[in-house]
């Protein structure tokens, strides 16, 4: 784990200069691990980046709590920083509730590339295929906890939309 | 130590009487969300319609999350060097404190309906006598757990309303669980030993008598609107937290059985 890199660098060597658009950058091309269309930044997981002189500090919010990609999704981010020469500490936090008002629009286009209507009100959701508003929720619960169950009247699909939390 | 009586045997090393109550609540509310998902994930494979199937088990899986997330805080501050998994895992089934509503196991489709509505409801007024919660990393928690739990009261509200109004074989099975279970329902809201430190720092709004009170209003209202029997009072409220059922201690040699196989196995 890169967590487990000592802090040579401590004041005492100073490292190669770290800027947090880097970091960022970064993590845009950490994506969630069950929709590969987007990234975990367009996703409005990334609460905060620290970047200290001995460690780079990353602050994530689970989109469910008992989301079952948290560990995957911590050690993606970690591979994914660690050229940046220092130790990395992946952190969850409940600080501020994810809701999906953090999506990003770049986040939205990335689920309708996946097939999946971004969220909204279950009278709002139009099908990710055709576009049609004749949509029916079969269920609140889809096959992972962050979507649920719709089917199409129009073009007789049946697809998935993120849930509005 | 005495405030606390039998409860006190796995927190007695966790500072004065603030950090004991607080303690005590996390694990109850941990053990009664670790021990219904359990029971619930029972259904995976075997709900009632594939929809239901995959429900239950996302309500499930929800619970179980919420229960890690609460063992977690409890670890952090009783600091005994034991970890969230020891929690859940590693006790003898008489040093669980889940309510004994929760005893009754899964049963059938309208028993786990009856069980899930009676503790929802009671669950939901619970959290929300802790959301301006003093201790913040519950109340971080709690906030984002009622986002969650908006769900699973659609949930099983759709349901109780579909078996109570189908009349027949779902009503009279309803109706069945809920005259069997109805007497432990109270026991998810009764008194714990800590409450007036709870109550003097701030960590909970108000007494559990009153959060239970205008719980019993809300399902009054609700089981009148369908013609479904008053829920009675509370059956043995002292002992609500312990000296739980064989089917809970069935449910624990489920539970443990992995973990006691093989302690250190990861996931």
């Amino acid at each position: 784990m890169v967590t487990a890199t000592p802090p040579i660098a401590l004041g005492l060597v100073p490292g190669p200069e770290v800027r947090e658009t880097a970091v960022r950058a970064a993590l845009r091309t950490v994506h969630d691990p069950e929709i590969p269309t987007v990234s975990i930044v367009d996703i409005g997981l990334v609460h905060d980046v620290r970047i200290d002189a001995d460690r780079i500090a990353v602050d994530l919010l689970p989109t469910f709590v008992a989301c079952p990609a948290l560990e995957v999704i911590r050690s993606t981010v970690a591979d994914a920083l660690s050229g940046f020469g220092r130790p990395v500490d992946v952190d969850f936090t409940f600080a501020v509730p994810w809701t999906t008002d953090r999506l990003t629009a770049k986040g939205r286009a990335g689920l309708l590339a996946a097939g999946i209507a971004p969220p909204s009100a279950p009278t709002d959701v139009r099908c990710p295929f055709c576009e049609s508003a004749r949509v029916v929720m079969d269920s609140a619960f889809g096959p992972t906890l962050c979507r649920s169950l719709f089917y199409c009247r129009d073009c007789r699909q049946p697809f998935e939309a993120f849930k509005p939390a | 130590m005495t405030e606390f009586g039998p409860l006190a045997m796995d927190f007695t090393g966790a500072g004065d009487g603030r950090e004991r109550a607080l303690a005590l609540l996390l694990l109850s509310m941990a053990d009664d969300e670790f021990v219904i998902g359990f029971s619930d994930s029972e259904w995976t494979g075997i709900g009632p319609i594939l929809e239901e199937d995959v429900a239950i088990s996302s309500l499930a899986q929800d619970e179980l999350g919420h229960a890690q997330a609460l063992y977690r805080l409890f670890v952090e501050l009783v600091g005994d060097g034991r970890d969230a998994d020891a929690v859940a895992y590693d006790r003898p089934p008489e040093g669980y404190l889940h309510a004994r509503l929760l005893d009754h196991g899964r049963g059938d489709w309208a028993a786990t309906i009856a069980r899930r509505y009676l503790y929802e409801t009671a669950d939901a007024a619970r959290l929300e006598a802790l959301a301006e919660t003093s201790f913040e990393p519950l109340r971080d928690l709690v906030a984002k757990i009622r986002r969650e739990e908006r769900y699973h009261l659609m949930h099983v509200e759709t349901w109780l309303d579909r078996l109570a109004k189908a009349g027949g074989e779902p009503r009279r099975r309803l109706t069945a669980a809920l005259e069997a279970m109805g007497p432990d329902a109270g026991t998810v809201l009764a008194l714990l030993p800590g409450e007036p430190a709870l109550l003097r720092h701030g960590i909970l709004a108000e007494p559990f008598a009153a959060i239970e009170s205008t719980w019993r209003a809300r399902i009054d209202g609700a089981f009148g609107r369908l013609g479904l029997p008053a829920l009675p009072p509370t059956r043995d409220p002292q002992t609500a937290r312990t000296r739980h059922s064989e089917t809970f201690r069935a449910l624990h040699r489920e539970f443990t059985m992995v973990r006691g196989s093989e302690v250190a196995a990861s996931w």
